[in-house]
């Protein structure tokens, strides 16, 4: 009777412990899966045939497919913040600071991250999907046996095509959100024009663009590889393929604001060291 | 060199707990037709898997022309491969291309030497050869089962493969449309010389295209031999499998 107790015992306290490892092996498996297929996809693309065709669509259909809801959401990005740093700077009559500060905001933070959330949620989880049916419906396995790497084939030019897509759209993202930053600080809230552009040209910085540049690059690898992985390794059918769409965009989005504080962390200190 | 194209040694295969192949032996001979048969979900398509190297055995060897396939790197596996063609289940035609482009694709991506007008006049024979003319243009979703299957066997030959695998080649065909596929097979080995290894619980299909036809039960192979040799088969699972369809036909 006590050892019966016992062993329930035993199996209560283990449970969450068990859950917890559970979770963690899960997750090292996806990351490690998720960097096998890097590997993957950096080794194929140097390697011929290069598939010109394929990665041109590519770039159509995340580039020019994801630009309205970048556009849009750029806009009322800048738009809003412009509005509530103008009432909040009022406050200690700093206004003339309200461009310099949307402007640094966006470039160093809000244009890469939102878009990288934008392109994961339309383009990632299209990758997703297409991926997920083609395996479901045996199509990556055709290509291997007519001795095509699925990888370079589907892989290489959906990754290099994000890589080289995001920075463009989070410039897009810069512009669109600094014209309607400009138009609510100037045309509604009244601050001067030479003011407001004066203290951007004196506060905001070339590194603060590059910064985020590089950091929506990173963006673009990331959510491409995580994208092609769950559709590539989707099983079950169409729910499998569901799945992989909806975890696309769960680990996409996750990814993005990690990955954001850990480039942050080393763009800032790499720019202390350098202003030393 | 022995006269076997395929030699599959001790294989084992288990995914979790659900052991599939446990230590298969099978030996495909150049030019024939081999018909593994099976209940389903008796491991048929994850031995066939193994054959072109779409899974890696847990245990055991598969020799291809003497290359054990799982000691091949990524570029001599893709080059290996080029040996075989295989016709899918529901036919995984990629359903962003046409069907020129389907059965293109092979060539296009393999003979830069062709020019396109070469690579469409062979589309086109190979079409033609499986009754399918004027199709060029269609998506396979325009396509009905058995027109999808045909245009299926046209891209796995396009490249004169010297093995052919066929997953399933007559499930959910009619019944004239199966003894087409049936003459197809016949056809495809005995005018290209191809080894062929079907898998199939089609019993009918079977006996009307084999050379040799292996039983898969239990993951091991427990009949093996001409048609008329498993027909005689004293294992319990192949004589039920086996009389209950004959006495039903």
């Amino acid at each position: 009777m006590a050892g019966q107790t016992n062993n329930a015992w035993h199996a209560l306290v283990r449970a969450p412990f068990e859950a917890l490892g559970n979770v963690v092996l899960s997750l090292l498996l996806e990351v490690g899966e998720t960097a096998l297929l890097g590997l993957g996809v950096i080794s194929w693309a140097v390697r011929p045939p290069y598939r010109l065709g394929l990665f041109l669509q590519q770039l159509e259909f995340i580039g020019v497919g994801s630009l309205f809801i970048v556009l849009l959401t750029g806009l009322f990005t800048g738009l809003v913040f412009a509005l509530q740093s103008s009432f909040a700077f009022a406050t200690f009559n700093a206004e003339s600071l309200v461009g310099a500060t949307v402007v640094i905001s966006m470039t160093r933070e809000l244009s890469p991250v939102l878009s990288g959330l934008m392109v994961t949620g339309r383009a990632g989880s299209a990758i997703a999907t297409e991926l997920g049916t083609m395996r479901v419906t045996e199509q990556i396995d055709a290509l291997s046996t007519m001795a095509v790497n699925p990888i370079q084939y589907l892989a290489v030019p959906r990754v290099l095509a994000m890589t080289l897509v995001m920075p463009l759209l989070t410039m897009l993202f810069n512009m669109v959100g600094f014209f309607g930053a400009y138009v609510v600080a100037v045309f509604q809230a009244g601050i001067d024009r030479g003011t407001f552009m004066g203290r951007i040209h004196q506060l905001v910085e070339l590194s603060d663009v590059l910064g985020g540049l590089l950091k929506s690059a990173v963006f673009g690898f990331v959510i491409a590889l995580i994208a092609c992985q769950k559709g590539m390794c989707a099983q079950g059918g169409s729910r499998g393929v569901g799945l992989a769409a909806t975890r696309t965009v769960v680990s996409g989005s996750v990814t993005v604001l990690v990955l954001d504080y850990v480039l942050t962390t080393i763009i800032l200190t790499l720019l202390r060291e350098r202003s030393f | 060199m022995s006269n076997e194209t395929i030699r599959v040694e001790e294989l084992y295969k288990s995914f979790g707990d659900n052991h599939v192949l446990k230590g298969v032996d099978l030996a495909f001979p150049k030019g024939t037709t081999t018909v593994i048969l099976g209940g389903s979900g008796s491991g048929k398509s994850v031995l066939m898997k193994h054959l072109i190297g779409l899974l890696q055995p847990d245990q055991g060897r598969v020799l291809v022309d003497g290359d054990d396939i799982a000691q091949l790197d990524g570029i001599e596996l893709t080059s290996l491969r080029a040996k075989f063609g295989m016709v899918f289940q529901w036919a995984a035609l990629f359903d962003s291309m046409n069907v020129l482009e389907n059965v293109a694709f092979p060539l296009r991506e393999h003979r830069k030497d062709l020019s396109e007008d070469e690579i469409r006049s062979r589309v086109a024979d190979k079409l033609a050869l499986f009754d399918l003319r004027g199709v060029e243009q269609k998506y396979p979703a325009d396509l009905s089962g058995g027109m999808r299957k045909r245009v299926g066997l046209a891209r796995a030959i396009i490249m004169d493969p010297t093995i052919v695998l066929y997953d399933e080649p007559t499930t959910g065909l009619d019944p004239i449309t199966t003894d087409y596929v049936d003459e197809m097979i016949k056809q495809a080995k005995s005018s290209l010389g191809v080894t062929s290894v079907v898998i199939s619980h089609d019993i009918a299909s079977a006996f009307n295209v084999a050379d040799y036809i292996a039983f898969l039960y239990g993951g091991h192979i427990v009949a093996y031999g001409s048609p008329s040799a498993v027909k005689e088969s004293s294992h319990p699972f192949v004589h039920q499998f086996l009389s209950t369809w004959f006495r039903k036909n």
